[in-house]
């Protein structure tokens, strides 16, 4: 489309840029190859026509004066600041070399591939990792790889699938679908759906159930605009989920107002899971959370008894001790309520048409990197011979016993870091001092990103500038539909992270990665099991749901869509959804859920709860920032000037504190900055802050990094993560800490 | 000729800061400079916690009507996450006053 001398392109999101999970569609127009506008894309079923601020403001993010926009090489100290420009051809060339060196000496193990979130980022980064040979991909710094990893852990192995909360995603006509049911009870657990699009999901999508009749079971220790409109709001203490999915268990199983059919047909290990959640009374369980005994048991019946239902969740849960198992027994609640693959209910997902943006099959990864690396996989991945489930799921190294072995070199080396659009000292590395230490001894370290941010000025020796979605081609599968995202600018001479890494993979591994010249030729092969092509992709905009199939809902484990054998049922062991789970036995974790407290709470460590007598829960999503991105575009950084925290207005008057003062929040890890806000939003025990505050405005060289040291909360967290699987637990919502007043002309 | 508004329903301002960053993006307003400003309200009423968020337009709010000539909805109501925002003419607007609770009007210019 044209008006004058602008051209309007569709595209759908994927960071970097908007800083989310994307695919929600916009349109971009552009004027001499610049971005002027961007507006909602009102023909794309995902958002219709809606946007958020963050992509509003995309063009002060692309075009921001600070914007790396050239391969930078460190030449002056590490830490120092000073960077000069070089040419592409030079950073690949050192990257090349300085990793080699590495790999020669120590072998390919020794690196460690760190990634961000929020991104098309697995796809490029695996194939990096794999072709120079390293099994060692994480997301360095999140304790407990407690984001979505847990849940997705304890769903594959319970239904043998994904789950997600059905709000039309899967259908054109969406809303208007006559085979699609809006369901009547949305459990929002452990999420603030309205401020952004999580895991794939558009957040106001609950809005739109919500005007069409949904009603909403909030689990949630502060109070939000969501909770204020829930029927139920059960304010539990953070970190006990787990003892709260038990109890509403046992009201369910008890009062008998399970889906006895489905219980019947579709499950495995039910008597099991009886007998297990016997003892997690409501009374227990209201003792234990803090939630009244009577909204327990009332709360549990309104979610059985009002069938479609469908669960809204997020990472509070990942960041629970023994994540796995309290996003198991949430699961189990949707399951034996019989809220499997119906409209309304809790849909299947799959990646769609069956597309994965990355190969992660044993086969596969043979084909394409060679035996050595997948024995590496197997015998030298940090964690694996830890952690079954490690070693079983998901492919990733274990960020907490990562960052050990870099800080202590054993069991063996790690000599260099390849960090990729992951801002982990400023963002999400809980004991963010003991990385900052760790890493600074690393032999050679490149950094990936848009922006300077406390890593890239801390850490890197090279500096490649990464593009935003507006400036690449890339796809992506995840959920629903299948979509491509295509260039349509050129921001100074930044790559793509495919394109940055597809460079540097083909030297690592010629042979492996010959059958494509480019990027488009790699993801050409990838769509092709979906019987398409990215030219073909873009001519029928952009987008595509997926056709009738194992992809698409509903019931698809009555139609025999699930199975490779093509039976009924689904795709677990036993053909049944697992309630006391093969798979956990398979990993040594309990095959059946239970609870265990938080490491540090007024239960488990009275003594420290009289020292730091406050939680503090941080990790919380924004509007307007997605974790450490977004606080120097003008905008967005207008509605939320500075780092606040919550206080509730009794703590405040404990502590002698008053509204606007800054103030420390402190625990034996140290003490950090914040502007304090006086609100019942948060109960007196609790305090809330957001993580990933850095000050760009601030001097960017050491010691200063931008004020990390001041604003970084996550310093305050404590590791490592407490999970028997080896997921999940990362302390981010269930510190303890104290408050103090800053001492006149201190900091 | 008839007038023009806007209507809120703040039952389902969800205070996402959509409508803000839009109407700076389409006329290109520097930070300080609001055609719409967010307002968050949080009390409580009896034993009850309430929060509610309202935007209201300032004086620069010019309904967007650039926008409209081009038969275009104004750049905060077209991008509202929460669609809980309507463009009309106010006596259209009452109409649907008449029908919705928790609404307000505004007539900004
Ligand atoms: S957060 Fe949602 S609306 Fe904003 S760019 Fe991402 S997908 Fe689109
Ligand atoms: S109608 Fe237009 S000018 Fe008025 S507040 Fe909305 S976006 Fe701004
Ligand atoms: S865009 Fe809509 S939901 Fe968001 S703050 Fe503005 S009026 Fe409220």
């Amino acid at each position: 489309m044209r008006t004058k001398d602008v051209d309007i392109f569709r595209t759908v999101t994927w960071s970097a840029g908007a800083g989310c999970h994307g695919n929600c569609g916009q349109k971009l127009y552009v004027k001499d190859n610049e971005v002027i506008k961007v507006e909602g894309d009102e023909d794309h079923p995902w958002n219709q026509g809606r946007s958020c601020p963050r992509v509003l403001a995309l063009k002060q993010y692309m075009y921001h004066p600070d914007r790396i926009t050239k391969p930078l090489k460190r030449i002056g100290k590490r830490g120092e600041g000073k960077f000069e420009e070089i040419t592409w051809e030079e950073a690949f060339d050192t990257c090349e070399d300085r990793l080699r060196e590495i790999k020669e000496k120590h072998g390919a193990e020794s690196v460690i591939f760190a990634q961000g979130t929020g991104r098309d980022i697995g796809g490029p980064i695996s194939f990096l990792a794999y072709s120079y040979g390293s099994p060692n991909w994480c997301q360095l710094g999140l304790s407990g790889q407690s984001c979505y990893t847990p849940r997705l852990g304890a769903m594959k192995a319970t239904v043998g699938d994904f789950i997600v909360a059905d709000c039309s995603q899967f259908l054109e006509k969406r809303y208007e679908d006559p085979e699609y049911e809006v369901p009547k009870v949305i459990m929002v657990w452990g999420n603030n759906p309205i401020t952004t699009c999580p895991d794939g999901f558009f957040g106001h999508w609950i809005v739109d159930c919500m005007k069409r009749g949904s009603k909403i079971i909030s689990v949630d220790p502060r109070h939000t605009w969501m909770t204020t409109r829930a029927s139920y709001h059960l304010q539990l203490r953070p970190g006990t989920d787990g003892a709260l999915a038990l109890g509403m268990l046992n009201v369910i199983i008890n009062e008998n107002i399970y889906d006895k059919d489905f219980v019947e047909k579709w499950t495995y290990g039910f008597d099991e899971l009886r007998e297990r959640v016997k003892s997690y009374t409501p009374a227990k369980v209201a003792e234990i959370t803090e939630v009244p005994e009577q909204m327990i048991v009332e709360a549990a019946k309104f979610f059985a008894c009002n069938s479609p239902a469908a669960v809204q969740w997020g990472v509070a849960v990942d960041m629970c001790p023994e994540a796995t198992t309290v996003a198991q027994a949430i699961t189990h609640l949707s399951c034996i309520t019989g809220n499997i693959d119906i409209p309304g209910g809790q849909v299947i997902a799959r990646p769609s048409h069956g597309v994965t943006t990355y190969p992660y099959t044993s086969e596969e990864l043979r084909g394409l990197y060679g035996d050595d690396v997948v024995k590496l996989m197997n015998e030298k991945r940090i964690g694996c011979d830890t952690y079954p489930m490690v070693k079983g799921f998901r492919g990733w190294a274990q960020p907490d016993m990562a960052i050990e072995q870099i800080a202590t070199g054993k069991p063996y080396p790690i000599k260099g870091a390849w960090i990729q659009t992951a801002n982990i000292l400023g963002g999400q590395a809980a004991r963010a001092k003991y990385h900052y230490d760790a890493l600074k001894k690393l032999d050679f370290i490149a950094v990936v990103d848009l922006f300077h941010n406390p890593t890239t000025m801390a850490l890197a020796d090279i500096v490649l500038p990464a593009a935003t979605f507006a400036e690449k081609d890339s796809f992506r599968s995840w959920w629903t539909p299948l979509s491509i995202i295509k260039k349509r600018v050129q921001v100074g001479e930044c790559k793509s992270d495919w394109e940055i890494n597809f460079e540097l993979a083909k030297r690592f591994n010629p042979e492996g990665l010959k059958q494509w010249d480019t990027v488009i030729d790699l993801i050409n092969s990838r769509l092709s099991v979906a019987g398409t092509n990215f030219d073909e992709m873009e001519q029928k905009g952009g987008w595509e749901m997926a056709p009738k199939g194992s992809t698409r809902p509903y019931r698809r484990h009555e139609r025999g869509l699930l199975r490779p054998d093509g039976k009924a049922g689904f795709f677990t062991e036993t053909g049944k959804i697992e309630l006391w789970s093969k798979a956990y036995e398979g990993w040594e974790i309990d095959p059946l859920p239970y609870f265990k407290e938080p490491p540090q709470s007024p239960v488990t460590t009275p003594e420290l709860f009289k020292k730091y007598p406050l939680i503090l829960i941080t990790g919380a999503r924004s509007n307007l920032f997605f974790h450490s991105e977004h606080r120097m575009v003008p905008w967005l950084r207008e509605k939320a000037k500075d780092p606040i925290v919550e206080i509730n207005p009794e703590t405040a008057v404990k502590y002698n504190i008053y509204d606007g003062e800054w103030i420390h929040i402190e625990n034996d890890l140290g003490k950090v900055k914040r502007k304090a806000q006086l609100t019942p939003k948060v109960k007196p025990g609790h305090i809330q802050t957001l993580h990933g505050w850095w000050l760009p405005e601030l001097n960017g060289p050491e010691p200063d990094l931008f004020g990390l040291w001041d604003y970084q909360i996550n310093k305050l967290v404590p590791g490592p993560q407490g999970s028997d699987s080896g997921f999940g637990g990362g302390q981010y919502k269930t510190t303890l800490v104290t408050l103090s007043k800053i001492k006149e002309g201190g900091v | 000729m008839e007038k023009y508004g806007l209507l809120i329903n703040y039952d389902y301002c969800t205070g996402c800061h959509t409508c803000e960053i839009a109407c700076q993006q389409e006329h290109d307003y520097p930070v300080g400079k609001n055609g719409i400003k967010l307002t968050e309200y949080t009390y409580e009423n009896h034993t009850k916690l309430c929060i509610d968020n309202l935007p209201f337009p300032t004086e620069l709010c010019d309904l967007c009507l650039n926008r409209h000539q081009q038969g275009e909805l104004p750049a905060c109501v077209k991008h509202c996450q929460a669609q809980c925002m309507s463009f009309g003419q106010l006596s259209e607007l009452v109409k649907q006053m008449e029908i919705q609770s928790r609404t307000v009007l505004y007539s900004p210019k």
